[in-house]
């Protein structure tokens, strides 16, 4: 039994440190720590930095432009960036599609596409989810019928992550109507400049516009955009899926959440002494903190269990359902923290009327990121889908 | 033993209910969120004239209820329309009027002069004894200086009243025309209106002080009670259109609520807003008895609806799905009332807390 990273390990994390020092800028960090949004610009230019420094798709193979780096390696760039407050690398393309080209996809479409990510050049959302369809997402009703040299596509996704940035979209399409619901779905990547594709905003609990509608009306996709082959997509998205899983304990977010609630609580007052000494919320923070501790170890021996090889299975969902509560409680705690101050809307959202913050500065986003983060347990396969996986696969039951 | 609520009571509560949901859909609630300064003068006359402000207050103060049970059936009522009226700045202040200066309560009944009242500070979290402000004798009446925090509906108010500390160090309440008061307000987000107010040396005349300290801790005893019957009313809408989307929404071929994990959670809330209904029924029956047997029953109640408050929003959203975290559905509207009514007159913890001293002492 040994906790520690290797001498190696060591290495790379101060190499890691080094490079946040130097490259990440203190006004892209300072937005996350507090939690505010970033714009597409800025998260595309955080893109930049990493991608100059080879670091922006470092879990590829070397040959289309990975790190090579080993999955404990992986993991302490994770930690590393969440706890130095770097913005999230938008997952989409670069972590979920690209492993389906690089797998399925042809070498004409690994070619073009792939450099294109590295390289910023376009923006990629998720076209799963279908209204009424949920954890479901085997109930595929947009369709794509051939048509020549095209596909025309007819349907609606929904849930689609910042699909109002986005000039590419990977679908999942219904190509075949016949068999069971797995069969004739197929994988389509889709210009979202064509004639046809409308995107409307959902505005959300913390009223802010996160996720779009798409819909597709008469969207005219070219053949070659097809992955894989026709009536295989089920494959290719439930491979997709299990890179949308390892990373969900958010360890690393919750670390630095934790962190930023504790300053908070030192801070905030009540009853003439800090809040963290008021022993009802310390109790409520050394609650979080322990879990935590223990979520951190529970995830590595995942780690420490998939560098020797081992798929993580039903483990990512253990992972996952701990790790979102951890979240979403920290996040309960943050809200409660600070009080009063929970109550005004947060001057930056979109539906917000509110000129400039109110309270001490630390409260401004918080309620908004509380209310956001409920999505977590929903979202990538709701907690209870990862519950029956945990039921099934670890119980047996 | 009677637990319903009586003829006259159950009148009122069908009156209200109707007249809400014809006033203030959702639709026009969501119109109006957040809008600047957000009063509606028309709904607020008609909930004058059906009696739902008289309700709150005394036959001999010049209302015709004020049992402490009429409070909690007309604000779970408001809490079911997820009603955004300044109905609780109105009971805390016609508190104060009805103990301090009767002669304005009438006009407060009848939906003339709206009065709000301001007793938080920015530094003093939900402690409204730990007041900065101060109020100097002067010889035309009295200087006000100071800072008041998340005062609601404040930019609509005619009047606030405010808390200050006078030269002895004791508590007094003063009434201030609003317009005299420098107001920054803004959206909260359940919807509603607050404001933070800078008091910089306001003159106001010898009979604006109202009182001492004791009708302030009157009118947040029942604040916190009309708090936790409106939390009752969102709750069990919360509740009905869970239960609804479980019974319809299906998900691999079956509707969800046959799920027996869900099943079970439901019970469990249900359970648990049951017992926070009993809280606030032992809280109301405990409004006659003296301060500490009062404030003990009340911060039992307060406790109890900021943890079932809070697990029902939450259930309500993740029970829903990924639709329930949308304006979309009402679902979420009722979520955030239910979250937001802890930060309101003290949460969870500082009821416990304070539970807890007043059992020691």
């Amino acid at each position: 039994m040994d906790l520690a990273y290797t001498q190696e390990e060591e290495a790379f994390r101060t190499e890691v440190r080094a490079f946040l020092d130097a490259e990440l800028p203190a006004r892209l960090s300072d937005k996350v720590r507090d939690g505010r949004r970033l714009s597409k610009a800025e998260t595309e230019e955080w893109h930049a930095i990493l991608a100059r420094r080879g670091w922006l798709a470092p879990h590829w193979p070397v040959e289309y432009g990975g790190a090579g780096w080993s999955v404990v390696q992986r993991f302490i760039f994770e930690m590393e960036t969440a706890r130095a407050c770097a913005p999230m690398v938008i997952p989409f393309g670069l972590s979920m599609l690209a492993p389906v080209l690089i797998k399925y996809g042809s070498e004409a479409q690994k070619a073009h596409w792939l450099p294109r990510m590295l390289r910023g050049e376009d923006w990629w959302c998720q076209g799963y989810s279908e209204p009424g369809a949920g954890s479901d997402l085997a109930s595929v009703r947009t369709t794509a019928l051939r048509d020549g040299d095209h596909y025309v596509v007819n349907g609606q996704k929904t849930w689609t992550s910042y699909g109002q940035h986005a000039n590419m979209i990977f679908c999942l399409v219904r190509t075949d109507a016949g068999g069971k619901p797995q069969e004739g779905i197929s994988f389509l990547l889709v210009d979202m400049t064509s004639p046809g594709v409308e995107v409307r905003p959902i505005i959300t609990l913390d009223g802010d516009h996160e996720v779009n509608e798409i819909f597709l009306t008469d969207v005219r996709v070219p053949v070659e955009n097809l992955v894989g082959e026709e009536g295989r997509g089920w494959t290719y998205a439930k491979y997709l899926l299990t890179y949308e899983r390892t990373s969900m304990a958010g360890v690393g977010a919750s670390r630095a959440a934790l962190g930023r609630l504790r300053v908070i609580a030192r801070t905030e007052r009540s009853g003439g002494r800090p809040l963290a000494e008021d022993p009802l919320f310390a109790a409520r923070l050394a609650r979080a903190e322990i879990a935590l501790a223990n979520l951190e170890t529970t995830t590595m021996r995942v780690v420490a269990a998939a560098a020797r090889g081992a798929a993580p299975g039903a483990e990512s969902s253990m992972l996952k359902i701990k790790g979102t509560e951890l979240r979403q409680e920290i996040s309960a705690l943050t809200r409660r923290a600070v009080g009063p101050y929970a109550q005004p809307f947060p001057p930056e959202a979109p539906e917000g009327t509110n000129a400039a913050p109110v309270g001490p500065d630390h409260a401004g986003p918080v309620t908004a990121q509380y209310l956001n983060l409920r999505k977590l347990t929903i979202y990538g396969g709701s907690n209870e889908i990862q519950k029956n996986i945990v039921a099934k696969t670890l119980l047996g039951l | 033993m009677d637990f319903t609520l009586g003829e006259d009571r159950q009148a009122l509560v069908d009156t209200l209910t109707r007249f809400l949901r014809d006033r203030r859909g959702l639709e026009a609630r969501r119109a109006a969120a957040g809008a600047a300064p957000w009063h509606d003068r028309e709904t607020w006359a008609g909930l004058a004239e059906l009696g739902a402000i008289g309700a709150l207050f005394p036959e001999e103060a010049g209302g015709f209820g004020g049992d402490p049970f009429d409070v909690t059936a007309v604000f779970e009522t408001l809490g079911a329309a997820l009603a955004a009226e300044p109905m609780l700045p109105a009971l805390m202040a016609g508190t104060v009027f009805a103990l301090a200066a009767p002669d304005r309560l009438e006009g407060l009944i009848a939906g003339g002069r709206l009065t709000t009242v301001a007793f938080h500070e920015p530094h003093a979290r939900y402690d409204v004894s730990d007041v900065r402000a101060t109020a100097v004798r002067t010889a035309e009446g009295w200087r006000l200086d100071g800072a008041k925090a998340v005062a609601l509906h404040a930019e609509a108010a005619d009047d606030v009243i405010v808390s200050a500390r006078e030269a002895d160090g004791d508590i007094a309440l003063f009434l201030v025309p609003a317009a005299s008061i420098d107001m920054r307000g803004y959206a909260t987000h359940d919807g509603r209106r607050a404001a933070e107010l800078t008091l910089s040396g306001v003159a106001v005349p010898p009979q604006a002080r109202l009182c001492g300290s004791g009708p302030m801790q009157a009118a947040v005893a029942v604040g916190a009670l009309a708090l936790c019957a409106e939390a009752l009313g969102v709750m069990e809408r919360l509740k009905a259109d869970t239960l609804d989307y479980l019974r319809t929404r299906k998900q691999f071929g079956a509707p969800i609520g046959r799920n027996q994990a869900l099943q079970h959670r439901m019970a469990e809330l249900l359970v648990e807003m049951e017992q926070a209904r009993s809280s606030v029924i032992n809280a109301a029956a405990a409004m006659g008895a003296d301060a500490a047997t009062r404030d003990r029953a009340l911060s039992a109640a307060k406790f109890t609806i900021g943890e079932a408050a809070t697990r029902t929003a939450e259930e309500a959203v993740q029970m829903h799905g990924g639709i329930g975290m949308t304006q979309e559905l009402d679902v979420s509207h009722y979520a955030k009332r239910a979250m937001m009514i802890d930060h309101q007159l003290g949460d969870a913890d500082f009821h416990l807390g304070r539970y807890i001293a007043l059992s020691a002492a």
